[in-house]
This record gives structure tokens, sequence and C-alpha cells, in this order.
């Protein structure tokens, strides 16, 4: 046991000493050879050092940049030495402070328990960080973005042009970060999934809990699952590869203007995503419903039918409810399928044969190859992301209290 | 209907219930049709699915070669300037010998763009391994490019008019010349498994994702199986029934319904902004899917150990064991199938998952394989992505290849579960 801290030291050792010894070599660098620059650059400078320090050396580096690659080795071997050191101290003081607690009174067992029990504890708090981390960091990116841009023209703005690049004073009355349309966007795919999902789903969930035979509910079940456990990416190249093409071709043959990344087609596939999601949450809620109320219906004379129209049906709907309410969350949430198949340009439109754009679409095209935390571009996406999280956070704690009541309804 | 007969003559139906019970029966008909055309359409649109990838993506399976015979000449090639050399121009000419007919710059240049561009760093890699065949003419087999690997699988419509067609129709003559004479092969392509990105079609592989997401998945199990299980065993096992465990659970919970792309969003911010972890590292892939793994593997673990009978606890607490011995001397081991299980399940949907990558940068282009969980890299899933959006054609059989591959690795991580929940499930 008294080695684990020993281990702790030299993982911590190992993982912060490349960082340490970098930011030492990077601020001793002659003054000016920095100023200037942007991260990239300076990033480029700095592989260009350890490669150097590496042996790899092309072409003749400046001198300023030979006496840093060597500071560079040199403070690796300091590091590599004191780690060494250290490490043997450590362990021997350890193993000499554990020789003199063992005894016969020594109750090593509580010990260690408690120790574990800290662990355990420690883990479970780990979840309460992760949200806190979550809600922390893009509320801090967040409260930055409306610095720059105020949070009434965030709300209500029905402008969002994120790409065009803003000279300073003009973000507010440019109006260019309306979240509105995209909101809208979000809106029109996930109607599109759901008008699609809910009812085959509804109608899957129906057949299979009542009236499929045994063999089929145990065929048919895992391939649905399978339906679920396809990687969202795959869904969204399914769409490019085959659901546009076609609902394009359609479109045209009826004389109809189709975008070629219509809304629909995401919505679509999206749809097609959340069958399963919708059809497992139903067969639960219709199974859920208590044997009586079914021996009760076909008792009084209801066919199998009636009985699941007029009594399970309406039994479950509290359950059914919330199980959609989880898909619209989940539909909102949905990145790859709308990053692949849906647009960029954000339309005030609800026909889903225009291309609009969604919440996820315009977090991931802001973010992607553009990491510095000042601009409102990049801000921006923390402000969707802030959204995003509290529309799905309220949805998600409104449905599992809708299931978890009604579960507790007949129990 | 046979009983509704039955039932008219024993007189127990109204004379006048015939119909009514014929459109009540019609009804349950109609309602079971319709459900069963439901489930049609999703197992059809699981179909077209899984059919239309494997449709476009079989054929990236097998990638289009030419043998040439190569002199190796020594006034290009020499030893000392290894491992530079002409190496192009070495190979454009063995491919020149067998059309003396060509001449002119830029027939020459149409006739070379068969080869494709890597072509001369296999020859290179070959020679700087062995020297000593410079001065001799060996055989080789190296990939063509990307179009006329289409034209030889038939992807190129050679009725288009030439003006619209990439591949020119004198290429289409010379390409078949070479047919005929056998130099044209189509083995299988390895290259996919075994070369890291790139910008040629015929180059591009997926060893690099395939590192990538092997990194990343490490990483991910290395974090969330240690922190899901101890979360998992104190909420069910220790933890006081108050306020705060309630929160602790509420918050799992949630955190399992959070969209994938928050996550990214916060290993942006957290990890790469405030920690200055490096960009497009494994590392940092690996740290994001584990906080959204660990919510899963908590649920699982505490359903695995839930089901474990109390008689077991009982039995070794009568025996004097410690709360804490009873736990992880005789529950967890019992438990264990059921947390591997659902541990596996969480790291194939953490195989799957895109978006939180594609904010950490995980998208790069990267032509060699990460060394380290340090390096950058891409993932599997993020691969995917790249080439999807790649204009190149031949990327498009290669992404439905590489989806292949993806749902592959997925089905064994999902059958190794379910092989594992059959073998050990014991019924109590």
């Amino acid at each position: 046991m008294s080695f684990i801290p020993v281990f702790v030291l030299i993982l911590l050792w190992l993982a912060l000493q490349g960082p340490v010894i970098t930011a030492i070599v990077m601020n001793s660098l002659p003054d000016g050879a920095l100023e200037g620059l942007d991260s990239g650059a300076r990033q480029l400078i700095q592989a260009e050092i350890s490669s150097i320090a590496a042996g790899n050396i092309f072409g003749t580096p400046e001198p300023w940049k030979m006496e840093a690659a060597r500071q560079l080795v040199r403070l690796h071997d300091i590091s590599v030495w004191a780690l060494l050191a250290i490490t043997l101290g450590l362990s021997g003081a350890l193993v000499l402070f554990s020789r003199r607690r063992v005894s016969a009174e020594f109750r090593a067992r509580h010990g260690v328990e408690r120790i574990v029990s800290g662990l355990m504890i420690f883990c479970a708090v780990v979840a309460i960080f992760v949200t806190l981390g979550i809600i922390g960091s893009l509320l801090f990116e967040t409260l930055k973005f409306f610095e720059k841009v105020p949070f009434t023209k965030f709300l209500f703005g029905i402008n969002w042009e994120p790409q065009i690049p803003i000279r300073e004073g003009q973000v507010a009355a440019a109006g260019a970060f309306g979240w509105v349309p995209v909101i809208l966007g979000t809106m029109v795919i996930t109607v599109v999934a759901l008008v699609l999902a809910v009812p085959v789903g509804l109608m899957s969930a129906i057949y299979l809990n009542e009236f499929a035979p045994k063999w089929f509910r145990a065929t048919a079940k895992p391939l649905l699952e399978i339906l679920a456990g396809v990687p969202t990416v795959v869904y969204g190249f399914f769409a490019i590869l085959v659901v546009a093409p076609v609902i394009r071709d359609f479109g045209q043959s009826l004389g109809l203007d189709v975008s070629p990344n219509t809304a629909l087609a995401a919505g679509g596939v999206m749809g097609v995503m959340l069958i399963p999601f919708i059809s497992s949450f139903a067969d639960d809620a219709l199974s859920a419903v208590p044997q009586a109320l079914r021996e009760g219906a076909l008792g009084l004379g209801a066919t199998r039918a009636e009985m699941m129209t007029t009594v399970l049906f309406p039994a479950a709907i509290p359950g059914i409810v919330g199980g959609v309410l989880l898909a619209v969350s989940r539909a909102i949430g949905e990145t790859m399928i709308v990053v692949m198949a849906a647009g960029l340009m954000a339309k005030m439109t609800i026909n889903p044969l225009e291309s609009v754009t969604t919440v996820t679409v315009q977090i991931v095209t802001l973010l992607i190859g553009d990491t510095s935390f000042d601009n409102p571009k990049t801000l921006a996406a923390f402000a969707l992301g802030m959204m995003l999280f509290i529309v799905t956070l309220v949805i998600n704690v409104f449905a599992l209290r809708i299931v978890r009541k009604y579960r507790e309804a007949y129990d | 209907m046979a009983d509704t007969d039955a039932s008219r003559e024993s007189g127990l139906l109204a004379p006048n219930a015939g119909p009514a019970l014929r459109r009540r029966n019609r009804y349950q008909i109609r309602l079971q049709i319709i459900g069963m055309a439901a489930i049609g359409f999703a197992l059809l649109m699981l179909v077209i699915l899984v059919g239309s990838l494997i449709a476009s993506g079989y054929k990236a399976f097998t990638q289009t070669h030419l043998t040439l015979d190569v002199f190796i000449d020594p006034a290009e090639i020499q030893v000392e300037r290894l491992p530079r050399g002409g190496f192009d121009d070495v190979i454009e000419t063995a491919l020149l010998k067998k059309f003396p007919t060509v001449e002119g710059r830029a027939e020459t240049r149409a006739l070379t763009d068969i080869l494709s561009n890597g072509a001369q760093f296999q020859l290179r890699d070959r020679i700087v391994e062995n020297p000593s065949l410079i001065g001799q003419t060996i055989r080789v087999t190296v990939p063509v490019s990307d179009r006329f690997d289409q034209l030889n699988k038939g992807l190129v419509d050679r009725s288009t008019p030439e003006e619209l067609r990439q591949v020119k129709d004198q290429a289409i003559a010379w390409f078949d010349q070479l047919k005929q004479s056998g130099a044209i092969s189509k083995p299988l392509n390895w290259a996919l498994l075994t070369n890291a990105d790139s910008r040629f079609p015929e180059l591009a592989g997926l060893k690099g994702a395939l590192v990538g997401s092997f990194w990343a998945l490490l990483v991910c199990f290395v974090i969330s199986f240690p922190l899901g299980i101890g979360a998992a065993i104190y909420l069910e096992e220790f933890a006081p029934r108050n306020r705060f465990s309630d929160l602790i659970e509420v918050n799992i919970n949630n955190l399992a319904a959070v969209p994938s792309v928050v996550f990214g969003l916060l290993a942006l911010a957290v990890f790469l902004g405030w920690f200055g972890l490096p960009r497009s590292a494994p590392l940092v892939g690996g740290m994001t899917l584990a906080l959204m793994t660990m919510p899963t593997i908590i649920i699982a673990t505490r359903a695995a150990l839930k089901s474990v009978p109390p008689s077991i606890r009982q039995a070794a607490l009568g025996v004097g064991a410690s709360k804490h011995q009873v736990v992880f001397g005789h529950v967890l081991p019992l438990a264990m199938p059921g947390i591997l299980t659902g541990t596996i399940i969480g790291l194939a949907q953490a195989l799957g998952e895109t978006a939180p990558l594609l904010l950490i940068g995980m998208n790069a282009f990267i032509t060699s394989a990460p060394g380290s969980p340090l390096d950058s890299a891409t993932a599997l899933p993020t691969q995917i992505f790249i080439w999807a959006d790649s204009p190149e054609r031949g990327f498009v059989s290669r992404t439905s290849a590489a989806i292949l591959v993806l749902l592959t690795f997925l089905i064994a991580m999902n059958a190794l579960a379910i092989y594992l929940r059959s073998k050990f499930e014991r019924k109590w």
C-alpha cells in the first residue's frame, strides 16, 4: 500500500514534466522572438525546438533556437534524475514509516476500509463535478459572449450570420447572432423526425406487445435494437448517400424544388434512428400496465384490439409521453446526422423541403478548426451549447419525472 | 369467424351481433396489419441501410494494381543518395516502355496519370530496404490512381460523352491494353487497414484511425471503469438514503441524457482551454468519452449488484465478514459478468461517438498513425466523417468500407457482451 503515493507521484511527474519544461523553455526565449505571433506560430516554433532537441536538424536554425533546444535537453535530464532521486527517497521514507506503524495493535483493515470508502465517495461525486464542469464552462464562455452581444439580440434576433467577419462595435448593430432561425430549423427537423418515428414506433410497440407471436417478438426486438446501436455518423452518411438523392429525385419528378440538403432527409433519417427508442419506451409502458386491466377488459368482451386502444393504450399514455419527450430531447441534441445532412445557412422557414440549420450544426461548424476563445464566433457556440443544455435538461427532468411518477402509481 | 358461427348456433349471441362483430374483428386485423407494416418499415430501413453500405463499400476492399518490370537505373538512383532519387522517373520510364508510340509532354503526362502518386514511394521503400537491387530489373506491383481504379471497377460509365468524363478515351484505350496484357490485377486492399490517411483515395487507409480509436478507448476504459464501479458500489451498497445520494442519482441519470456535443464543449473549454492539453490527442478524446461512458457503466453496475441475492450478503455477514469484505469478496465477483457486459456495451457506444471528438479536433488530416495517446490522431468515426466530406469519388466507397469496418467492431463487441452474459449469467 505504501507504494501508491510513489506511483501517483511518478504519474503526475511524467504527465507534468513535458508542459512545465516547455513553458520554462518558451519563457526563456530571447525577448522579441515571440512578439506579435499568434498561438499557431508559437506552437510551430515550439515544435521546431523540440525536433531540434530530438536530433532532427533541418537546415540551419537560428542560434537562439539551438540554445533553446540545448536547454530543453538539459532540463529533461535534470527532471529525470530528480524524479529518480525523489522516488527513491520517498519510497524509503514510506517503508520506514510503515515498519514503525506495524504492531500487534495496529488495525490495518479499518484504515484500508476508510480509504476505500473515501475513494468510492470520490467516484460518486465525480458525476456531480462533471455536471458542475459542464454548467461552469458553458456559463463562463456564455457570459463572455453576452458581454459582446446583448442577450436580447441573441434571444430575439432573426438573423444568424456568424461567418461574416465582424469589426469591433458592429456586432450589435449587425444583429448577426439571433438564434431564432437556428432554433426554428432545429424544430423543423425534430418535427419531421417525430412525425416519422412516433407512429411507426408506437404501432410496432403495440404489435410486439400484444399481437406478435413469441418467436417474432424474440427476433424483431433485437433487430430493432441494432437500429438503435448504429452510430449516428453512419446515419449521416446514409442520409447523404441514399436518402437525400431519393428525396430530391422524387421531388423533382413531382415538379417540386427540393434543396440538396433538405430538412426532410436529415429529419427522416433521424426519425429512423428514433423508432427503436420510442418503440422500446412504449413497449415498457404497455407492459407496466397491470395484468388486471387487461383481463378486466377481455372479460367484458372486448376484442384484443379494443382492449389495446381503449384500455391499455390510454393507461400507458403517461409513460409513452415520457418516452416521446426523451426522444424529442434526443432529436434536438443529435449532432452528426444534421452536421452531415442538413444545411449551414440559417433561414426563417418552416418548409421541410428547404435546407435548414440546427443548433448542433452551428456549434460544430463554429468550433471546427478555431479555438481562440476571444471572438464572438467561438463564444456563440458556447451560448448555443448553453441553450441546448438547458432545453434538453428541462425536457429530460420533466420526462423522467412523468415516467417515474406513472410507474409508482401502479406498483 | 369460426367461433362467431359457433356462438350464433348455440344462441349465445344476439341475432344482429354478426355485422358488428365482423366489424370489430376487422378492426383488430387492421390494427395488426398496421403494426406489422410499422415493424416491416423499420426492418426494411435496417436492410436498406446495411445493404446500401455493403453495395457501395465492398468495392473498396479490393484495389486495382499495375504490375511493371522496372529497371532501377543507376543513373537516377545511387546508394549514397538514398532515400532520395528519381524513383518517379524510373517507374514512369517502365510504363512508357510499354507504349512506345506515346510522345510529347501532354501524352506522357496523361499516360503516367495511370500510376498512383504512391507508386514511387512503394518502389523507394523497397530499394531502401535492399539497395543491391540498383542496376537490376525488378517486377513491381503498384496501385493505380483512383480514376483508373474506378474505371476498372466499372464505376465509370464509358458511354458518357468524353468531355464530361474525367478519364479520356485515349487513357481508357491504354488501360484496356494494359489489362489485356495481364498487367492489371485487383488484389485485396490491405492498404485500407495498413495505411494511414491520405489525400489520394487509392492510398488512404484506416490505420491511423484504428490506432487513434484504440488509444481513446483505452483511456476511456482506464478512467471510466474504476470510477463507474466505485460510484455504483457506493450508491448501491453504502450510501445512506439522504438528499445527497438522491442528488448524485438524479445527476447521473441526467448526465446519461445530456447531448454528446455538450460533452465536446466541456472538453474544449476545460481539457483544452484550462488544462492546456494537446488538441486532437486521443488522450483528450478518451477522457471526454469516459465522462459519457461513466453513467452507462454506473447504471449497468448497479443493476448487476442488485441482482446478487441478499442471501449471499447475509451468509458472508453471518460468518463475520465486514461490510467491505462482503462487497469486495463476494458481491462484486458475482456481479462481475454483468458489469463487464455493461462496460463493453458502453465502450461500443463510445467507439461510435463522433460529435465530441470533432470539437476537440480529432478530425485533423494526419498521415501517420499516432505513437502515443498524446500524438494528434483521428478516430474511426471521425475518419468516416472526413472521408464523407472529401470530394474525390474514390472516397465514397472508402467511407462505406470504413463504416463496415466500424460496424464489424461494434458487432464483435456486442457479440462478446452477449456471449459473456450467456456464459456467466446465473439464475439464483
